[in-house]
């Protein structure tokens, strides 16, 4: 699901030590170097060498930097910018009989009358609003947890809870399937405390509600580790002062840690809906978008138009609608953060 | 004071350690699956304990999806994309980092928007497209296609925009070819950053479903999620090997994860906890 990862907000900073001992060292070589070659340079000869060597390293400085992006920019003009291209090309084509032509809007024409897409759409939007919230909410709570000055065996607890952000998402859509089955632990475990069994997959509510365990189960971890992250930079003073006004940690909570943390929570909300609006793997293997396709989502309508009916077209405009929602979603997540602030 | 204090301890570990059951359980709960017969799951009083049929459902497993060859398979484009697009990518960091050029801008941000595309608005022109050179089925399929991947570029600039000019600077003084300052100076400091782009690259490849589906259909070159996902789509489905698939295809990814994963956290959370 979540294919883009939010670890780029937190640069390593690598070992400023480490940085300082060898720019003092080389500091020191170079002066000495510049000494001697400042003895050098007195003669004429010396000076038209130095302006051909500076001429040569302007020269292949201006090379350098494109022969290193090089093989990068092949490879994703190839195999990323030439294929988004082409499916936005294909998303107004039409297959007659072989060849690929112009259709205009006809497949965007047929998205909004095709009742299984509109249903597609309903399923991945009540699992992106329900799930997400819940996700980030959580992970907030673990994070702050985890934060507590109060706590030992960090270590243990941080990897614990990122260890689901680990698997596979096939292998652990698997387990899960596995153990909501109408017989599978997790009813055995509700009626030994006295609560009925849960139709989790055969269901329609259900089986989304499994879903969104089984995805919050996986996520919580990892959107824990950001926040986490983030809580390194919050100023441990604020929290100071707030306890000196006796406010409670649960106020703490809301009225310091979650304003100061909203720039990285707009980052992991859109994050987290570029990742469900892609939903795939997960109701592919859990529930295999049904009972009744109540668990189908855009990412699996897309695949089965694609690669079971073989309509890349149809496929393409489907695809671009994703694009085209996680645009507006992002868009608006980042309005309403800005007017809050 | 103090008694609050210790009343607010005991919440917190006692919330913890309910989250780390949860957290942990289903990895359990495989590999009690993969100890035991099938049925022994479901059975009325499910038990949680390891059995002894660890063998007999790999050996079951084996016949049904060919386990050397799958886990082959999944380790070698796992293990050459990583170190492939780590190369690449590390390199294209360096370049958007510490150089200025014409053009870095624009090719910068043509690569953070990518990120923002659909892994679904590629899948049918690339699909499309290995069909017409004949790769489908092929190795080149499976790891060429996101080797340049935009966030570990990303991810290894920002490490790399830390990295003081003035130390390149002092190595071109010293004579250095470009080559040599980027392996030999650049990249020995860049080790946690690396180490975490590297875990980040390997986890996503290993864990890579939609496109080896499409990509690949002779079994012979399934990759574990592939394998997995067929075997349980089966009509008649043997838990215990199924589970035991599932751990398989869990173990190298978590020691994979916990050899590196003081890089991979404190990459992270940066500077803070180091």
């Amino acid at each position: 699901m979540q294919s883009v990862s939010p670890r780029s907000l937190f640069p390593v900073v690598c070992g400023a030590d480490t940085y300082g001992s060898a720019l003092f060292f080389h500091k020191r070589r170079w002066m000495f170097e510049s000494e001697v070659s400042s003895l050098k340079t007195n003669g004429p000869s010396a000076k038209v060498e130095l302006g051909k060597s500076q001429k040569f390293r302007f020269h292949s400085k201006q090379i350098v930097p494109y022969l290193f992006i090089a093989p990068a920019v092949i490879l994703f003009a190839i195999f990323m910018l030439y294929p988004i291209i082409y499916s936005f090309v294909l998303s107004f084509q039409t297959n007659d009989g072989g060849q690929f032509v112009f259709a205009g809007l006809d497949n965007y024409m047929r998205l909004f009358k095709d009742e299984i897409f509109i249903k597609a759409l309903k399923n991945t939007f009540l699992i992106l609003i329900i799930q997400v919230p819940i996700m980030l909410f959580l992970a907030l709570v673990l994070a702050t947890c985890l934060n507590s000055a109060l706590l030992k065996l960090k270590g243990f607890f941080r990897v614990s809870f990122f260890l689901p952000a680990v698997t596979s998402l096939v292998a652990y859509s698997i387990i899960f399937s596995i153990m909501m089955m109408g017989d599978g632990i997790i009813n055995k475990f509700l009626m030994s405390i006295g609560l009925d069994a849960v139709p989790w997959l055969s269901h329609p509510v259900w089986a989304k509600v499994a879903l969104i365990i089984a995805m919050t189960w996986r996520w919580v971890g990892y959107n824990m580790v950001i926040y986490l992250a983030a809580m390194q930079n919050i100023s441990e003073e604020l929290y100071e002062a707030a306890s000196i006004d006796g406010a409670s940690k649960i106020r703490q909570f809301f009225s310091i840690t979650i304003p100061q943390l909203k720039p990285v929570i707009l980052f992991t909300a859109i994050l987290s809906t570029i990742g469900t609006l892609q939903l795939f793997d997960e109701p592919y293997t859990l529930t295999k978008g049904g009972p009744s396709d109540a668990t189908l989502t855009i990412g699996m309508y897309l695949y089965q138009t694609g690669f079971r009916y073989f309509d890349f077209s149809y496929a393409s405009t489907i695809a671009y609608v994703i694009v085209v929602l996680i645009a507006i979603l992002s868009f608006i997540q980042f309005k309403i953060s800005g007017d809050e602030r | 004071m103090s008694q609050r204090k210790l009343l607010q301890k005991i919440g917190l570990y006692a919330v913890l350690t309910v989250g780390v059951i949860i957290s942990l359980f289903p990895f359990y709960w495989a590999m009690i699956g993969a100890t035991n017969e099938s049925g022994k799951m479901f059975s009325s009083t499910p038990t949680l304990v390891p059995g002894t049929k660890l063998i007999e459902n790999i050996t079951n497993l084996n016949e049904s999806i060919g386990i050397g060859r799958v886990m082959f398979n999944s380790l070698f484009v796992a293990g050459t994309y990583t170190v492939l697009s780590l190369i690449i990518c590390t390199m294209a960091a360096y370049a958007f980092a510490k150089f200025h050029f014409k053009g870095r801008n624009v090719i910068f941000t043509i690569f953070l928007l990518s990120m923002m595309i659909p892994y679904h608005a590629t899948v049918i022109p690339l699909f499309k497209m290995m069909a017409a050179f004949g790769w489908l089925n092929t190795y080149k399929a499976l790891i060429l296609p996101n080797l340049a991947y935009p966030f570990a570029i990303f991810l290894m600039r920002q490490n790399m925009l830390a990295f003081p000019d003035a130390l390149i600077e002092a190595a071109r003084i010293d004579g250095a070819g470009e080559w040599r300052i980027f392996f030999r100076i650049v990249l020995p400091s860049m080790k946690p950053a690396l180490a975490a782009t590297a875990i980040f690259l390997f986890m996503y490849q290993w864990n890579s479903f939609l496109w080896p589906l499409i990509a690949v259909s002779s079994e012979e070159m399934y990759t574990f999620p592939v394998a997995l996902s067929s075997l349980f789509g089966l009509s008649r489905i043997d838990y215990g090997q199924v589970m035991a698939g599932v751990t398989l295809a869990t173990v190298p990814i978590i020691v994979f994860f916990l050899a590196l994963q003081r890089h991979f956290i404190s990459g992270m959370l940066g500077s803070a906890v180091k």
